[in-house]
C-alpha cells in the first residue's frame, strides 16, 4: 500500500481552517441572527483560531517549512517564515477571541465582529505566504477591509466611528499608492511574482531607474502604512484609541506583525539590493524610517495622559525596534539572519506583551473605570492578578530582564551591532531606556498610588481574565523559552537569505 | 540539580505567598522561606567546592544547559558555587526569615503581596550570587529590582514614592552602564562564543582581549572596567554614589531595610569581586589608590555622615556606607586577607546591618519615633531589644568575638600587607597611613552609636509619643536574638565560612602578579 503523502495545498491549513472558520461563524450567526449567544460565536472562533495555532505550531515543530513549498505556480510560499508570523497571528487571535466574549457582551453586531477577526487573520496568514505583488496586494486588502469595520464596530460610539472613518480614508490611499507601486514595478520588469522581477532586477534596468525607484518607494509607502511607520504613522493613535480595545490590540500586534511579514518577504526576495542600489537603496530609507518612527513613538508616548493612546504611541515606537530588522541588513556577512530573526522574535513577543496591554485596557474598559493614568490608581487593590499581568507586559515591553520583551531586544540590538549598525542599536537602546518613564507610570498608579475614589465593581469577567493571564504567562514563560523560538527565526530569516 | 530546586521552591512560594489571604499570609510566607534556609543549610553542610569559580575552581553543584543559540554565539544556564558564592547564599536565606519575622507587627495592609515580594526578591537574589552565565546573572540582578521598587514604594514612609522612584532609576542607569561597558568589553575578546564568566575570566587572563573598533584593547578595558565599576558602586554604595541609600532606607519598612542593607548591598561588592577584581586584575591594580581613596572617603564620610543624624534608621543607614567602605579597601588590596576579609565582611555586615535595622524597627513599633531627641531610658522598659541593639553595636563597631571584629581585623591585615597599594605612590608608610585613617573611621563608628545609645536607650524613661510604651512581641524579638547569636557565632568561629572563602580567594594575589607582570592582560 503506498504510503499516504498530504498534498501541497495542505501547507495552507492554517488559512484554510481561519476561513472555514469564518464560514462556520457566518453560519451560526445566520441561523438566528441577533440571538446568537456571544459564547457560541467567541467560542467558535476560539476554537478555529486554536486549531489553526495548533497547527502551525504542529507544522514548525514538524520541520514543515524547512524545504519550501510553493503553490499556485510560486504565487503562494509556506516556509519556515510564514508559519512563524502565522504562529504571531494565530495566537494574538486566539486571545482576542477569548477576550472579546465579555467585552462584546450584550453588544449588537457580535456575529459580524468575529467573522471580520477571523477574516482579517486569514488575510495576515495569506500576506505572510504572499510570494507575488498581486497575492500581497489581494492578502493586504483581505486584512485590511475587515479591519476599517472592526475599528467602527461601536456603531453609536462616536469615538470609534471617526477613527474607522480616519482608518479607512488613509487605509485607501495608501492600497492606492501602493496599487500604482506595484503597476510601476511590473511595467518594468514585466513580472508580479518576486523572484521573477528579483531576476529580471538583476538582469538590468536599463532606462528605467527613476520610474523603478518610485515604485519601490511607493510599494515602502504602501507597508508602512500597515506597520503604522513615521510618516504614514497618523491613523494609528487615532485607530488605537478610538477602536474598542481587543480590536485595538489586534491591529497593534497581528496586523502590525503582517505587515513586516510582507516588507521581509518582498524587499529580500523581490527587490535584491545589489540590482536596486543604485536606483533607491531600501536599506538606507529604512534605516532613516527606524530611527524616526523609534524616536517619535517614544517621545510621543512620554507625553500623553491617557493611557490607551500612550500604549498606541509605544506601538509606533516597537515598529520602530522592529524595522531594524530591515534597517541593519547587508552590513557585516553573516548577521542578515540574526537581524531579521531578532525583529522576528521581537514581533512575536509584542503579539503578547502588546496584546496583553491592550486586553488589560479592555479589561479596566469593561469595569467603566476612565482612562488617563490617574484613573488607574490603585487599581492593584481591587484586581491584584491582572495587576501583576499588566506589570509583567510594562516592564517586558520596556525590556526589563525578567521578561521575554529584554531577551528580543537584546537579541535584535546585539545583531544589529554584530551587522556593524552599532548606531542603530544605540538609539534603540536609548529610546528604550526612555521608554521606562512611561511604561513605569502605569505600574506606579496601578500599585503605589492610592485610589481617587472607591472602584466599583464586583465582577470579574473570565474571558478576560484567561486572555490576560495566558499572555502574561507566555510573555515570562518566553524568556527560559527563549531558546527553540530563537532557533526557528533564525531559520526563517536564513532561508530568506539563502 | 539543587541550585535550582532551591531557586524553584522559593520561586513558587512566593506565588502561593502572594495569592494567599492576607490574614495567614505573613504565617505561611515564615515557614516557606524556612525551606529555602534549611536548604541552603544543606548544602552548605555538603559543599564540595574547591578553588574560585572563574579562575577553573572546582564548582559545588554546577550545572550547565543550552538556553538560546544566537549564530556563533551561545548563552547558557549555568550556575554553581564556590566558597565566595555558597556563604552569600546561606546569609540570603537565613536572613529572609528572620526579615519576614520583623514584617508581622509593621505589615498590616497588603501582607501577602508583601511576603509574595519578599519571597521573589530572595529567589532573584539567590539566583544572583549562584549564576555563572552573564545573561543568567544579569537577568537575576534586575529581577531584584522590580520587587524592592514596589516594597519601597507600596509600604514605604511617607516619601516612599520619591525613594522608590529614585532607588529604581538609579540603580537602573547604573546596571545600564555596566551592562553597555561589559558587553562592550566581550565584543572585544577574540574568539569567545558564550557569555560564560568563567570562560570570559579565563579568556581575559590570558590576553585574548583585542580592540573593539576605535578603542585599543588597554582603553577598552579601562572603559570597560570603570564602567562596571559606576555600576556596582551605585548599589554598594560607594561615596558619591550613595545619595540613593539614605531615602530607600529612611522611607522603606524595616524588613525591606533588613534586606536591602543585609543582602542587596553585597550584591553590589559581590559583582565587583566577581568582575572587576578578577577578570581585569590589570586595570585594577593600575587604579588601585584612587580605589582605595573611594573606600577610605567612604568608610570616613560614612560615619561622618552617620555622626550628624537625628533619625536613629538614618544613623545605621549611613553606617552601612562606611562599613562598606571596608569591603572596598579589602578587595584592592589584593591580598588573601584583604579579599578573603572583604567577602567575610559581606557576610557579617550582612548580619549586624540586619540586626540594627531590625531593633530599631522594633523600637519604631513601640515608640512610633525614631528621633533620637524623642526618646530616652528605653532600657527601662524594653530590656531585650535594648540589650540586643547595644550588642549589635557593638558588633558594627567590632568588638572581639562578634561577626565584624573577624572582618575587620582581616580587612585591615589585608591592607597593611598590600604590595599592590604599597606599589602606588603612597609607599608602605603612606599605605600605613591610609589603612590607619581607615581604622579611624572605627572610632567615629563607636561613638555616634555610643553616643545615640548613651541618649536613647539608657538614663531615665522619658519617650514623646502618644502610644504605650511596652516590651515588644515575641516574634519581634526572636529574630533578634537568633541574628545576635549568629553574629557571636561567626565571630567566635569564623572559621564556619572563612576556610571555603579563603580558599576560593586564595588565587587573588597571583592573578593579580601575573597581570602587573603583563603575563595577561
Amino acid at each position: 500500500m503506498a504510503e499516504f503523502v498530504w498534498p501541497d495545498w495542505a501547507a495552507m491549513a492554517p488559512a484554510i481552517i481561519l476561513t472555514l472558520t469564518a464560514l462556520m461563524l457566518f453560519l451560526v450567526d445566520s441561523l438566528n441572527p441577533r440571538k446568537t449567544s456571544g459564547a457560541v460565536l467567541s467560542g467558535v472562533a476560539t476554537v478555529g483560531s486554536l486549531v489553526a495555532l495548533g497547527i502551525t505550531g504542529w507544522f514548525l515543530a514538524a520541520g514543515t517549512g524547512e524545504e519550501a513549498i510553493t503553490l499556485y505556480d510560486g504565487a503562494l510560499v509556506v516556509d519556515t517564515m510564514s508559519l512563524f508570523f502565522a504562529l504571531i497571528f494565530t495566537s494574538v487571535t486566539v486571545l482576542v477571541s477569548v477576550a472579546s466574549f465579555d467585552y462584546l457582551r450584550d453588544s449588537p453586531n457580535q456575529g459580524e465582529y468575529y467573522i471580520l477577526v477571523v477574516l482579517a487573520a486569514t488575510g495576515m496568514t495569506l500576506m505572510a505566504s504572499a510570494n507575488s505583488l498581486a497575492v500581497v496586494f489581494v492578502s493586504l486588502e483581505l486584512a485590511s477591509l475587515p479591519s476599517y469595520a472592526l475599528v467602527a464596530i461601536l456603531k453609536q460610539n462616536r469615538g470609534s466611528v471617526e477613527a474607522g472613518l480616519k482608518y479607512f480614508l488613509i487605509g485607501a490611499l495608501s492600497s492606492a499608492i501602493f496599487a500604482y507601486g506595484i503597476s510601476l514595478v511590473y511595467g518594468v520588469t514585466g513580472s508580479l511574482k518576486l523572484a521573477d522581477v528579483a531576476t529580471s532586477l538583476n538582469g538590468g534596468f536599463e532606462g528605467l531607474t527613476g520610474v523603478l525607484g518610485i515604485g519601490v518607494l511607493m510599494v515602502l509607502g504602501g507597508f508602512a502604512f500597515k506597520t503604522a511607520t513615521v510618516p504614514f504613522h497618523f491613523w494609528a493613535p487615532e485607530a488605537y484609541e478610538g477602536a474598542p480595545a481587543p480590536v485595538s490590540a489586534f491591529l497593534s500586534s497581528a496586523s502590525k506583525a503582517a505587515g513586516f511579514a510582507v516588507a521581509f518577504r518582498v524587499f529580500v526576495t523581490g527587490f535584491p539590493i545589489e540590482a536596486v542600489a543604485g536606483t533607491i537603496d531600501w536599506v538606507l530609507a529604512f534605516q532613516i524610517l527606524a530611527v524616526v518612527t523609534m524616536t517619535l513613538g517614544n517621545f510621543a508616548a512620554a507625553t500623553q495622559d491617557k493611557v490607551k493612546r500612550m500604549l498606541a504611541y509605544s506601538s509606533i515606537g516597537h515598529a520602530g525596534y522592529a524595522l531594524i530588522g530591515l534597517a541593519a541588513l547587508y552590513g557585516q556577512p553573516g548577521n542578515n539572519e540574526w537581524v531579521m530573526g531578532g525583529a522576528m522574535l521581537h514581533l512575536l513577543v509584542y503579539g503578547f506583551m502588546n496584546t496583553g496591554a491592550f486586553l488589560f485596557i479592555a479589561l479596566v474598559e469593561y469595569w467603566g473605570v476612565g482612562r488617563t493614568f490617574e484613573d488607574y490608581n490603585g487599581l492593584a487593590t481591587k484586581a491584584p492578578i491582572a495587576s501583576v499581568a499588566m506589570t509583567a507586559f510594562m516592564f517586558s515591553l520596556a525590556g526589563l530582564p525578567p521578561f521575554a520583551g529584554f531577551m528580543s531586544k537584546y537579541v535584535l540590538f546585539m545583531g544589529a551591532i554584530g551587522a556593524g549598525f552599532w548606531w542603530l542599536a544605540a538609539v534603540g537602546a536609548i529610546n528604550s531606556a526612555l521608554s521606562l518613564y512611561y511604561y513605569s507610570r502605569v505600574v506606579k498608579a496601578i500599585w503605589i498610588e492610592d485610589p481617587a475614589t472607591e472602584f466599583e465593581f464586583q465582577d470579574r469577567p473570565v474571558g478576560l481574565y484567561v486572555a490576560i493571564v495566558a499572555a502574561a504567562i507566555m510573555t515570562v514563560a518566553l524568556l527560559p523559552a527563549f531558546g527553540p523560538v530563537t532557533d526557528q527565526a533564525f531559520s526563517a530569516a536564513a532561508a530568506l537569505f539563502a | 540539580m539543587l541550585i535550582e530546586a532551591l531557586i524553584a521552591v522559593t520561586l513558587l512560594s512566593a506565588a502561593v505567598v502572594f495569592f494567599a489571604p492576607n490574614r495567614v499570609a505573613g504565617k505561611l510566607a515564615f515557614a516557606l522561606s524556612l525551606l529555602p534556609a534549611a536548604g541552603s543549610l544543606w548544602m552548605y553542610s555538603r559543599f564540595g567546592g574547591e578553588g574560585n569559580a572563574l579562575l577553573g575552581g572546582e564548582l559545588a553543584f554546577e550545572e550547565t544547559a543550552t538556553w538560546v543559540s544566537l549564530g556563533q554565539y551561545s548563552l547558557n544556564w549555568h550556575v554553581g558555587l564556590d566558597g565566595i558564592s555558597m556563604p552569600l547564599v546561606v546569609l540570603t536565606a537565613v536572613l529572609t526569615p528572620l526579615a519576614i519575622l520583623a514584617a508581622w507587627t509593621p505589615i498590616d495592609e497588603r501582607q501577602s503581596q508583601f511576603y509574595g515580594l519578599m519571597l521573589f526578591m530572595e529567589t532573584s537574589l539567590l539566583g544572583v550570587f549562584s549564576a555563572l552565565d552573564f545573561m543568567v546573572w544579569f537577568v537575576f540582578w534586575e529581577m531584584v529590582l522590580v520587587p524592592m521598587y514596589f516594597l519601597i514604594g507600596v509600604w514605604g514612609g511617607p516619601r516612599r514614592k520619591y525613594a522608590a522612584i529614585k532607588f529604581f532609576v538609579y540603580t537602573n542607569v547604573a546596571s545600564l552602564v555596566m551592562f553597555i561597558g561589559f558587553m562592550a568589553m566581550v565584543f572585544g575578546i577574540d574568539g569567545l562564543n558564550t557569555l560564560d564568566l568563567p570562560a570570559i575570566a579565563q579568556a581575559l587572563n590570558d590576553g585574548a582581549l583585542s580592540g573593539l573598533g576605535p578603542l585599543s584593547a588597554e582603553t577598552l578595558q579601562v572603559v570597560a572596567f570603570f564602567a562596571m565599576f559606576l555600576g556596582f558602586a551605585v548599589k554598594v554604595p560607594v561615596v558619591p554614589f550613595h545619595t540613593w541609600l539614605p531615602d530607600a532606607h529612611v522611607e522603606a519598612p524595616t524588613p525591606v531595610s533588613i534586606m536591602l542593607a543585609g543582602v542587596l548591598l553585597k550584591m553590589g561588592t559581590y559583582a565587583l569581586l566577581r568582575f572587576n577584581f578578577t577578570m581585569l586584575p590589570g586595570v585594577a591594580q593600575d587604579y588601585a589608590l584612587l580605589i582605595a581613596v573611594f573606600a577610605v572617603v567612604s568608610v570616613i564620610y560614612g560615619a561622618m555622615l552617620a555622626l550628624a543624624q537625628t533619625d536613629l534608621k538614618r544613623i545605621v543607614a549611613y553606617s552601612s556606607v562606611s562599613s562598606m567602605g571596608y569591603v572596598i579597601l579589602g578587595l584592592v588590596a589584593y591580598t588573601m586577607y584583604g579579599v578573603g576579609g572583604a567577602t567575610f565582611q559581606m557576610v557579617a555586615h550582612g548580619l549586624i546591618s540586619g540586626l540594627m535595622f531590625m531593633s530599631v524597627g522594633v523600637i519604631y513599633n513601640t515608640t512610633h519615633t525614631r528621633m533620637v531627641s524623642d526618646m530616652s531610658g528605653l532600657a527601662d522598659r524594653m530590656p531585650v531589644t535594648v540589650a540586643v541593639f547595644v550588642a549589635g553595636a557593638f558588633g558594627y563597631m567590632g568588638l572581639p568575638l562578634m561577626a565584624g571584629f573577624a572582618a575587620e581585623f582581616f580587612i585591615f591585615v589585608g591592607s597593611f600587607q598590600s604590595t599592590v597599594l604599597a606599589g602606588t605612590v603612597l609607599g608602605t608608610n603612606g599605605l600605613a597611613l591610609l589603612t590607619g585613617l581607615a581604622m579611624f573611621g572605627i572610632v567615629i563608628v563607636a561613638g555616634y552609636l555610643l553616643l545615640a545609645m548613651q541618649r536613647t536607650l539608657f538614663g531615665p524613661f522619658e519617650v514623646e509619643t502618644d502610644y504605650e510604651v511596652d516590651r515588644a512581641a515575641f516574634h519581634d524579638v526572636a529574630p533578634l536574638v537568633v541574628l545576635v547569636l549568629l553574629v557571636i557565632l561567626l565571630g567566635v568561629n569564623p572559621d564556619i565560612f572563612y576556610t571555603m572563602i579563603q580558599d576560593a580567594v586564595r588565587e587573588m594575589p597571583d592573578v593579580a602578579t601575573a597581570a602587573a607582570t603583563g603575563g595577561g592582560n
